[in-house]
């Protein structure tokens, strides 16, 4: 099936304001007739929580935490993304979009990339009034960094602190309308099915995870704001609780799944130390503005850092893209860190690492510049290196970070199960097959504030909703297939804890579906998955009670999801027989070994239908078109 | 490094209404390296194994931003050192044989659920009595409009890194919330933005936390000692001004 991204036809820079215009209304005496659900409460749930609730809906939000201001968009560090062009150094909606789209290696929706670089600057706006403490310059004006891929200065910041800055300022105006009585919380909920009567989604059933009650909530919408899937991988970026679980319910209820494969694997991370682990922290992007990536030119040179000189020393980004340097994106970065380390040039103890070197930005700006900039990021690595950043380079290596990949949404923001909307991470839509840094923050309140505000109303302004209670059919049949599954794994009793299944799963991920990917290893992959999941259902060991804080059995659900998900991601990764942004597969690549694109035959967004648990999934494909950002061979060289 | 073995002394409850105790752990085979969480990981692990209950704690993040942890650690909430949650302790500060006891945080307003996992909704209900600039979305003007000096930024920002977490509170003999209200406060009584609000803002907000059962604050400085934030009680000094300044206002 061609899916429909139902986008405006006209002038790209005008389509959403022409768009605005003919979207229903909802009127406001009306609004708190509906009822919608939103899941989850970073950066995406939490805006569009809060500004549903001044329009005056009934709104419920649930997070898997203990409050909303936990989750996860809080620790984003670097910065957001607006084209405010206020550093008068050519930005511009146009550019912003532009980048993004190149960024993107061509593989995002041209429409949804340029409302969102043209509602970037309202974001700033709104998080300003919030008291949103961005950083300032003396004079008073908003300061801006760069970031990589972009030749101008766009992300504004706190400190590197910049996520939770603005989660904050989101969560604000959530308690608002709490205290104000449209929105109710719904905290240490986690949402294991969604409810969809007559082709509709219309509620989900939760677990709460303090007495592990099954709960059902009824709604006219249901929006999933609940981010990534980058803990399939086991060992990421991802705060522990960040899972699939609810978007791969939502693709087991017919739901498409979009582009799993693009996966980003970020490129500046402090490297893994031993079996322990249980995740990996990363150090954000914008140390790349004064920091410099290097290793030795020669694989057995073993000396410490300080005292290779200067001709021993390769600076391969600078080197091998002169007018990008540190600041090319993060897939090239990620890419030619792995090169090195698989040269045998890797530093530290297990050589899988590079330097990332502040000596010159010291000495040119001195250490209270550089701790002004980044102090928090240094104090933090030197928590957990046990080493001192301002006398020796710190040691980083690329790690799973964030998902470009997510349910299939049209330019509405709705999947292809009506009422069923998706915002932020969770969606496929804005980054195509690599997202820029600093873009998350932007899409996620760009969905949140000033998206679904339009694209709701449009909806329940003109969809014929049946009344429906949770005494529907609907509900019971959701909520029984949930206590089933829950029964099952309780009951299987095996020999192996959920996390060493979740280990080996994420290390299968990581050595085949990971920086490099190619297709007699990825077939090995899938076979791999398939086995471990049968394993699973047989010999996983769960313990406690359902009706209890169980954190076991929480776990053990989402591992579940995992490995039925992670079969997707393999079959997406071996479809697309061409290399594209993160999607580096090793039969497609140029003589200096850089992505190769096979347009032609691959701009497409490939959306996946779940068939079964031992079923291919379906393609579904949404062709791409690119008429306003000129399609070339991505270089920053 | 050498691996090292700790004793551990957790405090166990089943649930919120269920008598508590400590109860004894022995950790063998611990890497420096490890954080103080993967060591608990590393126990649970085992507890699953055998098919025992495992130890319930909050964690989310793992690098001291959610403000997720909660415990408290030979006494101290989030444990010895400056500027750091739990999750940022390593294994490595402690020594080979030491027995170390975990307690969450304690206070009337924050209930233990179950083992180390506590309530703090509480800091939900103070935050929705006031800790907001109430515009609408689609309702602000541009953001350089209004120039903020770059001193009252840094210091607005230094107010707003509060994290949530709760140890200020934890650490406190009266389990006084007034670091955790004083950030919030004092970060939108410094922006312009804030002003409209600021009156009607504080005497909520501290009308709210009194509700909530926390205490009152007798100047002690436990709070900031063990702030993972390294917030200072000058931000409680600042609330005591603004409340006053809001009675006089007010009246």
């Amino acid at each position: 099936m061609i899916l429909d991204g139902k986008v405006p036809s006209g002038p790209i820079d005008s389509r959403w304001d022409r768009h605005k215009r003919d979207m229903l209304l909802v009127n406001p005496a009306n609004r708190r007739k509906f009822n919608v659900i939103v899941v989850g409460t970073g950066l995406a749930g939490a805006s569009a929580a809060a500004s549903l609730g001044e329009m005056g809906y009934n709104v419920k939000a649930f997070t898997i935490l203990d409050s909303p201001r936990r989750s996860h968009s809080i620790a984003a560090q670097g910065g957001i993304n607006a084209a405010k062009n206020y550093k008068n150094d050519g930005d511009s909606v146009y550019r912003l979009f532009y980048d993004t789209v190149k960024g993107g290696d061509y593989r995002a929706r041209e429409s949804n990339v340029h409302r969102l670089a043209e509602v970037s600057v309202d974001i700033i706006d709104q998080c300003v009034a919030q008291g949103v403490p961005f950083a300032r310059e003396y004079g008073g004006m908003l300061d801006n960094r760069s970031f990589g891929g972009a030749q101008v200065s766009r992300t504004f910041y706190a400190r590197g602190q910049t996520g939770q800055q603005l989660l904050l300022g989101a969560y604000s105006a959530l308690m608002r309308q709490v205290d104000a009585g449209t929105v109710k919380i719904f905290a240490r909920r986690e949402m294991l099915d969604l409810v969809v009567a007559n082709g509709k989604a219309r509620g989900i059933v939760c677990r709460n995870l303090v007495n592990g009650k099954m709960e059902r909530y009824v709604a006219d919408a249901v929006l999933l704001c609940t981010g990534g899937y980058g803990n399939a991988y086991y060992l990421s970026t991802n705060a522990g609780n960040s899972n699939v679980t609810a978007a791969w319910r939502c693709a087991r209820r017919g739901a498409y799944f979009a582009n799993p494969c693009f996966v980003q694997i970020h490129p500046t991370c402090i490297p893994v130390s031993g079996s322990h682990q249980s995740k990996l922290t990363l150090m954000s992007e914008s140390l790349r503005n004064d920091g410099r990536v290097w290793v030795p030119k020669n694989a057995d040179d073993k000396r410490p850092a300080n005292e290779i000189p200067e001709e021993d020393r390769d600076y391969y980004l600078e080197r091998r893209y002169p007018a990008f340097g540190n600041l090319v994106p993060r897939d090239v970065a990620s890419r030619n860190a792995k090169v090195v380390c698989d040269e045998g040039r890797g530093v530290g103890a297990t050589g899988r690492a590079v330097y990332l070197d502040f000596t010159d930005a010291i000495e040119r700006l001195g250490e209270d510049a550089i701790r002004d900039r980044y102090g928090n990021l240094f104090a933090m690595y030197e928590h957990i290196a046990d080493e001192d950043p301002y006398k020796a380079p710190m040691r980083i290596y690329p790690a799973v970070h964030y998902t470009m990949g997510g349910l299939w949404v049209d330019y509405h923001l709705m999947s292809n199960i009506p009422g069923l909307f998706v915002l932020g991470e969770a969606n496929f839509s804005d980054h195509g097959a690599n997202r820029l840094g600093a873009s998350a923050l932007m899409q996620g309140l760009a969905d949140g504030y000033f998206v679904i505000p339009y694209t709701l109303a449009n909806y329940l302004g003109g969809a014929k909703l049946d009344a429906l209670s949770t005494d529907h059919d609907s509900f019971a049949e959701a909520q029984n297939s949930v206590s089933e599954r829950i029964n099952k794994l309780l009951a299987v009793n095996g020999a192996r804890t959920v996390t060493e299944f979740h280990r080996e799963l994420g290390q299968i991920l990581w050595d085949k579906v990971g920086m490099s990917r190619k297709q007699d290893t990825l077939h090995e992959a899938l076979d791999e998955v398939r086995k471990l999941r049968d394993e699973y259902a047989q010999n996983v060991k769960v313990v406690g009670r359902s009706d209890d804080l169980n954190r076991q059995m929480e776990v053990a659900l989402r591992v579940d999801d995992y490995m039925e998900f992670a079969e997707m991601l393999v079959s997406d990764a071996l479809d697309r027989d061409e290399s594209c942004g993160c999607h580096f597969r090793e039969e497609h690549q140029t003589d200096d070994g850089e992505c190769m694109r096979n347009d032609e035959r691959y701009s497409y967004v490939a959306a996946w239908e779940f068939k079964g648990r031992n079923a291919k999934p379906e393609l579904h494909k949404e062709q791409l078109e690119f008429k306003f950002a000129e399609v070339k061979q991505r270089s920053y060289k | 490094m050498n691996e090292i073995s700790v004793k551990l002394r957790v405090w166990r409850q089943a649930s919120a209404d269920a008598e508590g105790k400590l109860q004894d752990y022995k950790v063998e085979n611990v890497v420096p390296d490890m954080s103080f969480l993967e060591m608990l990981d590393v126990l649970n692990e085992g507890l699953a194994r055998r098919g025992e209950d495992v130890i319930a704690f909050d964690s989310d993040c793992r690098e001291g931003i959610c403000g997720c942890c909660s415990l408290t650690i030979n006494g101290v909430p989030h444990g010895r050192g400056t500027g750091k949650t739990t999750c940022q302790l390593y294994m490595r500060d402690f020594a080979d044989g030491e027995t170390i006891t975990v307690e969450p945080f304690r206070a009337k307003a924050f209930p233990v659920v179950k083992d180390l996992v506590v309530d703090r909704s509480a800091f939900d209900g103070i935050m929705a009595a006031g800790g907001y600039v109430s515009v609408n979305t689609g309702a602000a003007p541009d953001g350089n409009q209004i120039a903020i000096g770059k001193d009252i930024a840094d210091k607005a920002f230094d107010a707003a890194a509060c994290i949530g977490c709760g140890a200020c509170v934890a650490a406190c003999k009266n389990a006084a919330a007034f670091l955790f209200v004083g950030a919030k406060v004092t970060q939108l009584a410094l922006l312009p933005q804030g002003h409209p609000e600021r009156e009607r803002r504080v005497i909520r907000m501290v009308d709210t936390m009194e509700e909530a059962g926390f205490g009152n604050c007798t100047n002690e400085a436990e709070c900031e000692a063990v702030c993972p934030k390294e917030i200072s009680t000058a931000h409680i000094t600042k609330l005591n001004r603004e409340y006053a300044r809001a009675l006089l206002k007010l009246s």
